[in-house]
């Protein structure tokens, strides 16, 4: 079995007192070199969930471990945490007053001190991996959402993390510009990444993904190799759910 | 004639002619100086009640509100009066200087609306754009600094244009304290001169020009801003293209 990179276990988030319970009891595990893609209906705790890893969401209860080190304690470095963990998000969130080069050095020199021309070389291979190295000194504004999502994918990988998580990065774009993304996330799977996907793109996590986890009312209703979740699906609700999307 | 007239254009050029050297410049530089040093403390202090009334400690949230709360519910011309009369009991150091006194007010005053201008320029930046730089690794105060802030002055820069001209308009309640502003420069021209309306049209004309005048500038200033936000990169990309500076 592949070395465990995060460890989740019995992880529960509560809102409004209890009322809501996004998150209802979640247990799993991930390795290095995982491609884990979560599907489910919306509402289910997918997100939730994702955010949770990198502590975006505090969780009500449960324990998350990541390189054996727990990370829901109140004497966590959370930024030291949260640089391990690339986040990509559906809106893309790129800094608008900065530059598409500035976006991806602005942290590695911020927080990780490195020399500016270290930075901005590593910037432009990075760009150039996604081919929007003729873009570098333009603004977020200025570019289509699907080469924004590009660059909000390099600008988590310009912080060399070892695992990247993606919430729903596809669902905001128009379908012309869903597949240059997908074609970067396949890259960076084949590459060995580490990756948590949030998605709805079924025919992509099944082809991509190492394992498929369903969640479904905040629990975590199946999982397995692609093959079984979407050939051979076992709960009702799994059924029910793939007859709709598929 | 039967009696006077209501007003008098050529006494009016006259009193400007005769009053401009020796009052009303003098009070055109107190308002506009007065404005500028509220504005300037005005900010620092509205800036840390915003930080206040935004922090996680409720106590802090509390003593920001109700000082808001009290400032905004009351009117400045008592406001002044406290301060004229309440500083210097308070500090001996005070005692006499009332142009600070009143300074000290008016930042007091303002503030208060400053301080909600910022907190909504503050939470007018995308919930989304701390949460990126949370995840790339910055602290809370990184996020704040290298990314909401810079994008919240945009927010709030246009909003501090209008204040400031607010502010020159308020400070004629500050005359009631005679302190050499463009409104006290009024009252001494009106009791050597016997005429309220002539002095009055001439002060409310350069009060005009200079509210007016600012408008615009803050609006030029403004338009520019916003042209930069979507033409730099072009421009900044064609400018390395011809330079060659970049494959």
């Amino acid at each position: 079995m592949a070395q465990k990179i995060i460890e989740v276990t019995d992880l529960k988030k509560y809102y409004n007192n209890g009322a809501v319970h996004a998150l209802d009891g979640v247990t799993v595990d991930i390795c290095r070199g995982d491609v884990i893609a979560v599907i489910g209906p919306s509402g289910g705790g997918k997100s939730t969930f994702l955010r949770s890893l990198n502590l975006l969401e505090v969780p009500t209860s449960g324990s998350i471990k990541v390189d054996g080190v727990e990370i829901t304690g109140k004497k966590v470095d959370l930024p030291r945490h949260r640089q391990k963990m690339g986040m990509v998000f559906q809106h893309f969130n790129l800094f608008p007053h900065k530059t598409v080069l500035e976006n991806l050095t602005m942290a590695p020199i911020r927080i990780k001190k490195m020399p500016k021309a270290e930075a901005e070389q590593k910037a432009m291979t990075l760009l150039g991996r996604v081919g929007l190295a003729d873009r570098a000194n333009d603004y977020p504004a200025q570019l289509s959402g699907g080469q924004k999502q590009r660059v909000a994918i390099v600008r988590a990988l310009a912080m060399e993390p070892e695992v990247m998580l993606f919430d729903e990065p596809t669902s905001a774009l128009d379908p012309e510009m869903v597949g240059e993304v997908l074609e970067v996330m396949r890259e960076l799977a084949h590459e060995g990444m580490t990756m948590v996907i949030v998605t709805h793109e079924m025919a992509f996590a099944r082809e991509v993904a190492s394992r498929v986890l369903f969640m479904e009312e905040g629990k975590l209703g199946e999982q397995g190799t692609p093959e079984v979740i979407f050939t051979n699906p076992q709960s009702p609700r799994l059924q029910n759910f793939l007859k709709k999307v598929l | 004639m039967t009696g006077a007239k209501f007003c008098d254009f050529e006494k009016m050029a006259a009193i400007f002619l005769k009053y401009w050297d020796k009052y009303l410049i003098d009070g055109v530089s107190y308002t506009l100086l007065l404005s500028a040093i509220t504005v300037l403390g005005g900010v620092v202090f509205a800036s840390l009640l915003a930080l206040m009334k935004m922090s996680k400690v409720a106590p802090l949230r509390w003593l920001s509100t109700i000082y808001i709360e009290v400032i905004r519910g009351t009117p400045m011309l008592l406001q002044l009066y406290f301060f004229y009369f309440g500083l210097p009991m308070l500090i001996p150091a005070l005692n006499k200087q009332k142009f600070l006194c009143i300074a000290i007010a008016l930042i007091c005053n303002s503030a208060a609306y400053v301080s909600e201008v910022i907190r909504s320029g503050i939470q007018a930046v995308d919930p989304g754009q701390r949460e990126a730089a949370l995840s790339l690794g910055f602290g809370e105060r990184g996020a704040m600094w290298f990314v909401i802030m810079p994008q919240a002055v945009k927010n709030i820069l246009p909003a501090l244009g209008n204040e400031f001209i607010m502010i020159i308009k308020d400070t004629s309640l500050a005359s009631t304290f005679f302190i050499g502003d463009l409104m006290t420069q009024y009252l001494q021209i009106r009791g050597a001169t016997y005429l309220p309306i002539e002095p009055l049209v001439i002060t409310g004309i350069i009060y005009f020009i200079m509210t007016f005048a600012l408008s615009k500038l803050f609006g030029h200033f403004e338009h520019k801003m916003q042209r930069s936000d979507r033409q730099s990169g072009t421009v900044r990309r064609r400018k390395l293209k011809r330079e060659g500076a970049m494959a």
